[in-house]
């Protein structure tokens, strides 16, 4: 046993390298590995038949919580894809939400129940519900986008999917509407290398997804998404000048997928343990953490206590939830239509 | 033949036409390692080239096989689950289904477009769907819902062979649970007809896929109490075998439908709507459906994915009001 430590205060003045404070860095890594260690949990819990489906962001943490810091949360909308957990802890879900939205259960916001698990929305956190029909949600992020322009709000869409999803027209449509009318869209594409079992070269003949922003004359940039700093300074810009009226940003953050595609997938008929293992060093988890040991930002006890911290929750979420009511059979009649 | 799944007798079937004519190639998401319910596993392999990983796009899966069908190939089009076909109703809708029509025939589409129906299986809103009705209000597509491994082999050879656009309907949910000695089995070869797959004296249960298979134990189960009934395994839905099913609502005088699909505006209207135009007379009682709610979609948590969707037990107490009437 060692004694309670008492932490020093983290300060909130930006650092020069990092355009982030402690507070905010802190926060980085706390969303980051509430992200992972969820997920670890939500996997576990799939094996032992407690839950029926598992769709995760492993490798992507970073993209997710760099991207989301940039918003300004309450006040931009997300419109995400199944594996933004990350994005959706920073928009202020708890680890025990995330634990009812795996379970179905009745009181999950999300969807009480009637999606499946991973499929977010909250309308007062300003998160777009989303179905499984990959891309869709680009088009509803350019409506919104397009009625904040009418409405002269000064909001920013983020919306996300991953490379697989951009042969869909929907993307296309989307890029070319939104860059039309210069709306304030950020299409943020979490390229993990991988649609199930395709590579990206199945998908686009460009090395690039923001290869293609070009043809719709909309400003574009690539962003190693294993880096949640970099991810967040390149985001936070473009958030700023789409806020400011400067229009549509496709950003593409590069990252790898660590696991399987779902519960329901066996990747090792498609891809060499070697590659696996060649990705794991630059886990964004593990980066960070060398990053911010080594630059002396916090002392390793400290990084250690958000570990125990976010273990603690975790456990308690689902003990918690697994006790939750079930949704009720007839819970899945009513509001087909909404009701005065 | 040994005994084999419905996956099984689909890949089977897709390994052996492939090597009988060149034409066939198939074209979908992941179907290179197979596809996600492994249907075509092992076929890159066998057939270099003619199993082709399509970029995540429906529209583009089935705009792509309209060209090559018209072209003169034979493309099988694999939409990874059902739910996502919905991109591309503009090209079955709108070309496809008219192909022939609009070309008083001198153009046509060979081409079987797959794909995995159906609820069961925990997949939620959009893993699960039923879509029939959609497209059997597209005269000029043919659709194909098989429910035993001999009719899925039979079947998707005729599909193959077929000169038109064949939407080959696969219940998940029965891939790996349904097995069958297809050697010994009854097979229609026939895309548009139906088969009486038990035969009773006192209603009639016409199903389909997961839904077939659900009436059957029903049937056996009311067997037991004294209830005799008739099950029409429906095997395609467009052309519809109009003379089986109405000589079997004629014989029984009582007709139960059921279906996955929500009620209204399903195709157990259809069915409905052909038994009292044709078989009024005969009949001894009003039609019965049995189908999901009306809404939107399958919910995901278990007892809710129960509550929507039909099942055995549901089937025998609406056969045993029906018998009882
Ligand atoms: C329209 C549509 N087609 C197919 C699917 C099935 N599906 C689910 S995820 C996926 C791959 C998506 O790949 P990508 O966009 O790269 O995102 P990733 O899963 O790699 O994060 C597919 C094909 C779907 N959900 N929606």
């Amino acid at each position: 046993m060692t004694a309670a430590r008492p932490r020093r205060p983290r300060s909130r003045e930006t650092l020069p390298d990092y355009l982030l404070s402690e507070q905010q860095l802190e926060d980085m890594y706390y969303y980051m590995l509430l992200s992972r260690r969820l997920s670890e949990r939500m996997m576990a819990l799939q094996r032992q038949g407690r839950a029926a489906f598992v769709i995760a962001g492993a490798g992507q943490e970073a993209a997710q919580v760099g991207a989301a810091m940039a918003l300004k949360k309450g006040t931009d909308y997300l419109a995400p894809y199944y594996r933004d957990l990350g994005m959706n802890l920073v928009y202020g879900m708890d680890a025990r939400e995330a634990m009812l939205n795996l379970l179905g259960k009745r009181d999950d916001p999300n969807s009480f129940g009637r999606q499946m698990p991973s499929h977010w929305g909250n309308a007062a956190r300003r998160v777009v519900t989303q179905s499984s029909v990959v891309a869709t949600q680009l088009l509803h992020a350019a409506g919104i986008g397009l009625a904040a322009k009418l409405s002269n709000d000064p909001i920013v869409v983020l919306t996300c999917c991953g490379e697989g999803s951009t042969s869909r027209g929907d993307f296309h449509e989307a890029l070319n509407f939104a860059s039309i009318h210069r709306l304030p869209v950020i299409f943020y594409i979490q390229n993990n290398g991988f649609a199930i079992t395709e590579r990206t070269e199945k998908e686009m003949a460009v090395e690039n997804v923001a290869d293609r922003a070009r043809a719709y004359n909309m400003q574009s940039a690539v962003v190693d998404g294993m880096d949640c700093v970099a991810v967040y300074q390149t985001v936070r810009p473009a958030v700023d000048q789409a806020r400011r009226g400067g229009g549509p940003f496709l950003i593409e953050a590069k990252c790898y997928r660590l696991w399987p595609h779902s519960s329901d997938d066996d990747d090792t008929r498609y891809r060499p343990r070697k590659e696996l293992e060649e990705w794991a060093k630059k886990d964004p988890l593990v980066l960070f953490r060398a990053r911010v040991e080594t630059d002396g930002i916090f002392p390793r006890e400290d990084l250690d206590e958000i570990e125990a911290r976010v273990e603690e929750e975790v456990r308690d979420a689902v003990q918690w939830a697994l006790m939750q009511p079930d949704p009720a059979p007839e819970d899945a009649l009513g509001y087909v239509y909404k009701e005065l | 033949m040994a005994e084999m799944t419905v996956i099984e007798a689909i890949r089977t079937t897709l390994d052996e036409e492939m090597g009988r004519d060149s034409r066939i190639f198939i074209l979908g998401e992941d179907v290179e390692a197979g596809g996600v319910f492994r249907a075509t596993e092992g076929l890159v392999a066998k057939y270099p080239g003619r199993v082709i990983d399509s970029p995540l796009a429906e529209s583009s899966i089935i705009g792509v096989a309209i060209g090559a069908a018209h072209y003169g190939l034979r493309p099988v089009a694999e939409i990874q689950f059902a739910d996502f076909i919905h991109a591309a109703f503009d090209h079955l809708c709108s070309e496809a289904s008219r192909w022939s029509y609009r070309t008083r025939g001198d153009a046509c589409l060979p081409m079987v477009v797959r794909t995995p129906w159906g609820g069961g299986v925990h997949g939620g809103q959009h893993h699960s769907q039923s879509i029939e009705a959609y497209y059997t209000h597209l005269p000029g597509i043919k659709v194909v819902a098989p429910s035993f491994p001999a009719d899925y082999r039979s079947l998707l050879k005729a599909a193959l062979a077929d000169l038109n656009p064949v939407l080959f309907l696969e219940h998940k949910r029965t891939y790996r649970l349904i097995r069958q000695d297809v050697a010994n089995a009854p097979a229609e070869t026939v895309i548009g007809r139906a088969r009486i797959a038990r035969k009773g004296t006192d209603l009639t249960i016409y199903a389909y896929g997961l839904m077939l298979h659900e009436s059957l134990a029903a049937a056996a189960a009311l067997a037991s109490e004294g209830i005799e009934a008739t099950v029409v395994d429906l095997l395609t839905l467009q052309p519809l075998d109009v003379e089986t099913i109405l000589e079997s609502a004629r014989a029984t005088g009582k007709a139960l439908i059921v279906h996955e699909d929500t009620l209204t505006g399903g195709f157990g209207g259809e069915l409905a709507a052909l038994i009292a135009e044709h078989a009024f007379e005969h009949l001894d009682a009003p039609i019965r459906r049995l189908c999901a709610p009306d809404i939107p979609a399958m919910p995901y948590h278990p007892n809710m994915e129960h509550f929507f969707m039909p099942d055995r037990e549901k089937i025998a107490a609406a056969a045993r009001d029906l018998a009882a009437y």
